[in-house]
């Protein structure tokens, strides 16, 4: 089975981030995987998206026309995005930042207020992950096995405090109900 | 029978190809005997530029690397950054280091590379048959300034020593002359210590060495000498412009 | 082979680089090469003998190569297309003094300034020359991150064995992706290279590093040798993928990224019982001419995937010797050809066959 997530917001969102921490999830189970950026002249407030692609057999190209999940940070990403879903194909939102619905009807969507979870967490720049811990629970191509590994592979090793804090973001989004 | 003169082991034997009266012979003597005194020619590796000196590889008998036009200070650093126990030499003219190769001389000199230049200034293109050189002096007739250098159109020269002086890093720039035998010996030392500079891991130094270029000067070998005394070297004082080891 | 480690493209480039004995690189900052640069400024001051320089520009940089490689260490500098252009000169004195040394061209969209976005439009630029004079590099070009590792190391050992300056060819693409990658080994390569300057210790002949010969007599000799040497490359080192070609009645040609969205086409076409398949070339100095010439006598037809305006198909075409119809798939200026365009164009070339 092979799986084309595409992670896209603003840059300095983690969105990048994002992206790497279900690439080391894929590693760690075992999984071919491809990780690929968009790369701009801005290093922060541009557009920026992630396309990383898991699958069980080598990756062809790492390129994502046709997501099977698109997980979006803000507006713009979400009108340029939504039409390339794959029939069938998931659509989670941050619904602080992105006020409108998904109008397809042939995807699911999933929409959590995750900024706002990070807020009240005290940790707003964790947004990207409250909404991963989402996926992690609603998407069944994507599980949480190995998260843990993954994060610590992540994290910075200048900032261990950073893992339980990402922890604790993971499980905001996993346990939040609509 | 006592050897009183003969040719400094560090130069081959092959024929130099310069013209007549041309300091380059002298000048390549000079850092010939530097070698020979220091005992440095099994280690030295030389690089030669393009223009008049780009054959040098042949005279000189440590090893050699031709250069493209003007990087001969960037080669340089590739082969001291490899080579740190070697001592390494650049052999330039003015077109080479002050006009296409400004940008590697200036870096490598605010590096404080642990390199010697020997920059011989004769203000002109002399290999390609006397075109207007970045040092050329105002109202210099050459080939691409028939009417004589017009600062208005072509800007003025550049004093190179004065120049780097004014970077915090190199750490000796002298500026010599090749036009009679006081200035030579004087020259002679001045290269000496840019070799024993490097040997002690002092850094960057340069030593301009004001010459003569008699065939496309126009002039015979005796007037071209005493044109670089009486142009050249008031627009290009001889002296010590940096000396670390003064200050110090 | 060690564990598979999660790595950039271009830091894969530095760690293979490293672990193939290259303690010197010369660089200048450019997108999208640059974390290359960066893996290099970190590592290299660490290790035993490491030399990292900025270069005030790509001219020195690769004049700085030179200089190394003159000496005979492994030596690299990389760069993005505008960079690689302005280290033209510099190749070629590397390769007329003979020199092995790697040169990395992480390739954006061009001419001029360009982009940043990926290309494959210094295609021409690295297989017919680049600088002046008759020289060839030694030009590779991986198409996932574990080749831009392998593939490296391999540039190093082919610059020395044939004493000619080697480049990986990769684009933006490879240069930003991650993908698992185990790491080559590390080797303790000790090519003798009699030929370098490290000053003569008074006990042999002194050693010139040189590409000028005023002589046209003497110059015409070194071209012929230089070519002789040339051919055994051709003959020994062309490395390509054949993929799903036993079958194939239409073949795909593509290198790097391109390759990788070509597999995804080919799977789509082939679930509709298209059979088509794919000669990747690896090295595109030399082409991979006979492998070409072989599949014309069984495919109806070629399509040549391309990030440029159609430069490799030059080189498709002379080497199937105008037996079948040859065309172009191809997006420039930073964009990727899609599966469905590639899908689209090989369609375009069945229907044609049926005309």
């Amino acid at each position: 089975m092979t799986t084309q997530i595409l992670i896209a917001g603003f840059g300095g969102q983690g969105i990048l981030f994002s992206g790497k921490l279900l690439a080391y999830k894929a590693l760690s189970e075992g999984k071919e995987l491809s990780w690929l950026p968009s790369y701009g002249p801005e290093m922060r407030g541009g557009t920026a998206s992630c396309s990383v692609t898991i699958s069980d057999e080598p990756v062809g190209s790492p390129i994502i026309d046709h997501p099977d999940v698109l997980i979006v940070m803000n507006l713009p990403s979400l009108d340029r995005y939504e039409s390339t879903v794959k029939k069938g194909g998931m659509i989670f939102v941050d619904s602080t930042l992105v006020s409108r619905k998904v109008q397809r009807d042939d995807v699911k969507a999933f929409y959590i207020p995750s900024t706002k979870l990070a807020q009240d967490m005290g940790a707003q720049n964790l947004a990207n992950i409250v909404l991963l811990g989402k996926v992690l629970k609603d998407c069944p191509a994507i599980s949480r096995d190995y998260l843990e590994e993954a994060l610590k592979k992540v994290v910075s090793a200048r900032h261990p405090e950073m893992y339980e804090l990402n922890l604790k973001a993971i499980d905001a989004g996993y346990n939040y109900t609509e | 029978m006592a050897i009183v003169f003969e040719k400094p082991k560090s130069l081959t034997s092959k024929e130099l190809h310069y013209c007549p009266g041309c300091p380059h012979g002298i000048i390549h003597r000079l850092v010939a005997e530097a070698i020979d005194n220091l005992g440095i020619e099994g280690k030295t590796v030389g690089v030669a530029p393009v223009g008049c000196a780009v054959m040098a590889y042949d005279y000189f008998s440590c090893d050699m690397v031709e250069a493209a036009h003007g990087r001969a200070p960037a080669v340089a650093t590739g082969i001291k950054r490899a080579l740190p126990e070697n001592v390494v030499f650049t052999y330039q003219g003015d077109g080479d280091l002050a006009s296409i190769g400004m940008a590697e001389t200036v870096h490598a000199a605010t590096r404080n590379e642990n390199i010697t230049i020997i920059f011989v200034n004769n203000a002109i293109y002399g290999m390609t048959g006397g075109q207007m050189a970045p040092t050329s002096l105002p109202g210099q007739v050459t080939q691409t300034s028939p009417y004589g250098r017009d600062v208005k159109v072509a800007g003025y020269p550049i004093r190179v020593c004065e120049m780097l002086s004014a970077l915090d890093a190199p750490y000796y720039i002298e500026r010599v002359a090749a036009n009679n035998v006081k200035n030579v010996l004087r020259a002679k030392k001045a290269i000496e210590k840019a070799f024993r500079n490097q040997i002690e891991g002092k850094g960057f130094s340069l030593i301009e060495v004001v010459s003569a270029c008699p065939t496309n000067w126009g002039m015979t070998p005796q007037k071209a000498l005493e044109w670089v005394e009486d142009k050249m070297i008031p627009y290009y004082p001889l002296g010590v412009f940096k000396d670390k080891e003064a200050n110090a | 082979m060690s564990e598979k480690v999660l790595m950039k493209g271009n830091e894969a480039i530095a760690e293979a680089a490293l672990r193939a004995g290259c303690r010197h690189y010369f660089g200048y900052p450019i997108t999208p090469q640059t974390e290359l640069t960066a893996y290099m400024a970190k590592r290299l001051p660490k290790l035993e003998g490491g030399v990292f320089l900025q270069a005030e520009s790509e001219i020195s940089a690769i004049n700085m190569v030179y200089g190394v490689a003159g000496t005979g260490k492994r030596v690299m500098t990389s760069s993005s297309s505008p960079g690689i252009s302005l280290k033209q000169e510099g190749i070629s004195y590397i390769a007329g003094a003979d020199l092995p040394a790697v040169i990395v061209n992480v390739q954006r969209g061009g001419p001029g300034l360009g982009g940043i976005q990926p290309s494959q439009s210094d295609y021409f630029q690295a297989t017919k020359g680049g600088g002046h004079g008759d020289y060839h590099l030694i030009v590779l070009t991986p198409s996932s991150v574990q080749e831009m590792a392998d593939l490296t190391h391999l540039a190093f050992d082919l610059a020395d064995k044939y004493r000619c300056p080697a480049m990986l060819l990769a684009d933006g693409t490879m240069g930003q992706m991650m993908e698992p990658v185990a790491l080559p080994e590390e080797t303790n390569c000790k090519v003798e290279k009699p030929w370098a300057v490290t000053g003569t210790e008074m006990k042999r002949e002194h050693n010139i590093i040189n590409s000028l010969y005023l002589s046209p007599e003497v110059l015409e000799k070194t071209n012929f040798e230089r070519f002789e040497r040339y051919a055994k490359i051709e003959k020994n080192e062309v490395r390509y993928e054949s993929y799903m070609m036993d079958d194939a009645e239409y073949c795909i040609v593509a290198f790097g990224i391109a390759a990788r969205v070509a597999k995804n086409a080919i799977s789509a076409m082939r679930k509709e019982g298209f059979k088509v398949g794919l000669i990747r070339p690896i090295t595109i100095w030399p082409f991979p001419k006979k492998a070409i010439r072989e599949a014309a006598d069984k495919v109806k037809g070629f399509v040549s995937v391309e990030l440029s305006m159609g430069q490799m198909i030059e080189d498709v075409k002379l080497a199937e010797e105008c037996l079948r119809p040859v065309l172009l798939c191809n997006r420039a200026g930073g964009m990727i050809p899609s599966v469905d365009q590639i899908i689209s164009v090989t369609k375009e070339l069945v229907e044609g066959g049926r005309k």
